[in-house]
């Protein structure tokens, strides 16, 4: 650890990142233009998340990393031991025990109370981009609170599919202000952003951070008569039987059969060793 | 400079700055993510006359590539001199100011400072105002980072509701007195208590 600077930056780009988030939490929802590093791994691996992570940190801290709820993949991993080896902070799996958890993807499923800080790894921060590919533009729209583009994609798409068929990176509205991209979690974790943690979100390839503080009204848009629905698979997990939870689709071999298990697997293990069970439970265990 | 003032110059910093400067950004995060919430915040000795809080949010928030108003009451060549040598900050004037700092009547009028512009809301000024205490709440405050509502002393309800109301654009502040943070953004509402 003593190689490398506290939390790998250096203090002039932690200082730099540091405004930018004080910026971001005073206009939720609001992207706030930084200037974005190089970091030790490719873009499209959590860069902005990161290095907003590494701005947030203190040698207090313990930090949980999950990738779409998972704390044991390849990314969740290979970040954790990079704060492990250049922040010497403590690292855990279980939700309540961390003070920051980085995230690309979900939310977990246990309620984050007051002393936590959620840090997402944004992709494509600007929920108007495919609607307008120009940053002066979209900039533009946002000025002018110009937002009718995107109810007529969410039109579209109840007049092709019959319903709103977007399922992740569903937009929000923040404080009846921004629109502002969620990340691409799935629309089942929409509600759950009006907590009482503050969110951080961090876009390193596209330079930009955005925020919510604690219990900031965050509004999933919709039409009177097509309400916002936070669907999810309709099973219970397989593994600890929980109906409550976002669940991933396995294929378990080339006959078709499958199984639903949780997606965020700190929730589900701490389930199981509480004694619950699902259809597979026995057998997994 | 006497020797006295250079040795004030020189000492005060942080003792061990990425550390120090994390935990001091954690309380003036969670001061400005929740309005109304006094922090705890050290690790800085600024010169005579500067609360450690107001000292400590400088040193973690300044460089070279922000510029600092001082207000005449806190303006004084002991001042610039350790902001200088350990933010490297441009002392500049009020309308380009990213970060001012002084008492509340010395930092009127408060439109001098940057609001940002409707592209760039960020690109505003934020304000640390030195009070003489920050537990006699005299104001409700309602909005992004407030549960309900919580309770604030501030100096002063009109100009800072009138700040509100330019949201997205308008001014952030920090309220500071000894080695307390409190933060006020631009999205909260605040009247006075009932």
């Amino acid at each position: 650890m003593s190689d490398y600077n506290f939390a790998y930056l250096d203090e002039q780009t932690k200082r730099m990142i540091r405004r930018s988030i004080l910026k971001g939490l005073a206009v939720p929802g609001y992207q706030v233009p930084f200037a974005s590093r190089e970091m030790p791994m490719p873009y499209g691996w959590g860069t902005g998340g990161v290095q907003v992570s590494a701005a947030t940190l203190t040698p207090d801290d313990t930090l949980k990393v999950i990738d779409q709820g998972a704390d044991d993949t390849t990314n969740a991993v290979s970040i954790r031991k990079f704060f492990e080896k250049t922040a010497g902070v403590d690292t855990t799996e279980e939700t309540a025990e961390a003070s920051v958890i980085q995230t690309r993807h979900r939310i977990p499923e246990a309620e984050l109370t007051e002393d936590q800080i959620l840090v997402y790894q944004v992709p494509i921060p600007e929920p108007l981009r495919f609607l307008e590919p120009r940053e002066t533009e979209t900039r533009k729209m946002h000025a002018l609170e110009e937002y009718g583009l995107m109810h007529v994609k969410l039109y579209e798409d109840i007049s092709q599919h019959g319903a709103i068929a977007t399922a992740y990176a569903y937009p929000v509205k923040v404080e009846g202000r921004y629109v502002m991209d969620p990340s691409p979690i799935p629309k089942f974790d929409n509600p759950k952003m009006e907590m009482a943690a503050i969110q951080l979100f961090g876009a390193g390839r596209e330079q930009r951070i955005y925020a919510l503080p604690p219990y900031t009204q965050v509004v999933s848009l919709d039409f009177e008569d097509y309400p916002f629905e936070a669907s999810k698979a309709d099973h219970p997990c397989d593994l600890c039987g929980a109906e409550d939870s976002y669940l991933d689709e396995v294929i378990l071999d080339d006959a078709g059969s499958r199984m639903f298990v949780c997606s965020d697997t700190d929730y589900c293990r701490s389930r199981c060793e509480a004694g619950h069970s699902g259809r597979l439970g026995e057998e997994a265990a | 400079m006497d020797q006295q003032s250079r040795n004030t110059v020189f000492a005060g910093g942080f003792s061990n700055p990425p550390v120090a400067s994390a935990h001091a950004f954690r309380a003036a995060m969670n001061a400005m993510a929740r309005p109304g919430q006094v922090q705890k915040i050290a690790g800085a000795t600024p010169p005579e006359g500067i609360s450690v809080a107001a000292g400590s949010l400088l040193l973690t928030l300044c460089d070279p590539e922000t510029g600092v108003f001082l207000a005449p009451d806190v303006d004084s060549e002991a001042l610039r001199g350790w902001l200088a040598f350990h933010t490297g900050a441009p002392i500049v004037a009020a309308e380009l100011a990213d970060f001012a700092l002084g008492g509340w009547q010395q930092l009127q009028p408060l439109n001098r400072f940057r609001i940002g512009t409707a592209e760039y809301p960020d690109r505003s000024a934020t304000l640390i105002v030195e009070m003489h205490r920050l537990d006699v709440p005299n104001a409700m405050l309602s909005g992004p980072g407030v549960k309900d509502t919580a309770r604030m002393q501030v100096p002063e309800l009109a100009a800072l509701q009138a700040n509100a109301a330019l949201y997205p654009l308008g001014r952030d502040f920090f309220f500071t007195s000894g080695s307390q943070v409190a933060g006020l953004p631009r999205s909260t509402q605040v009247i006075a208590e009932a």
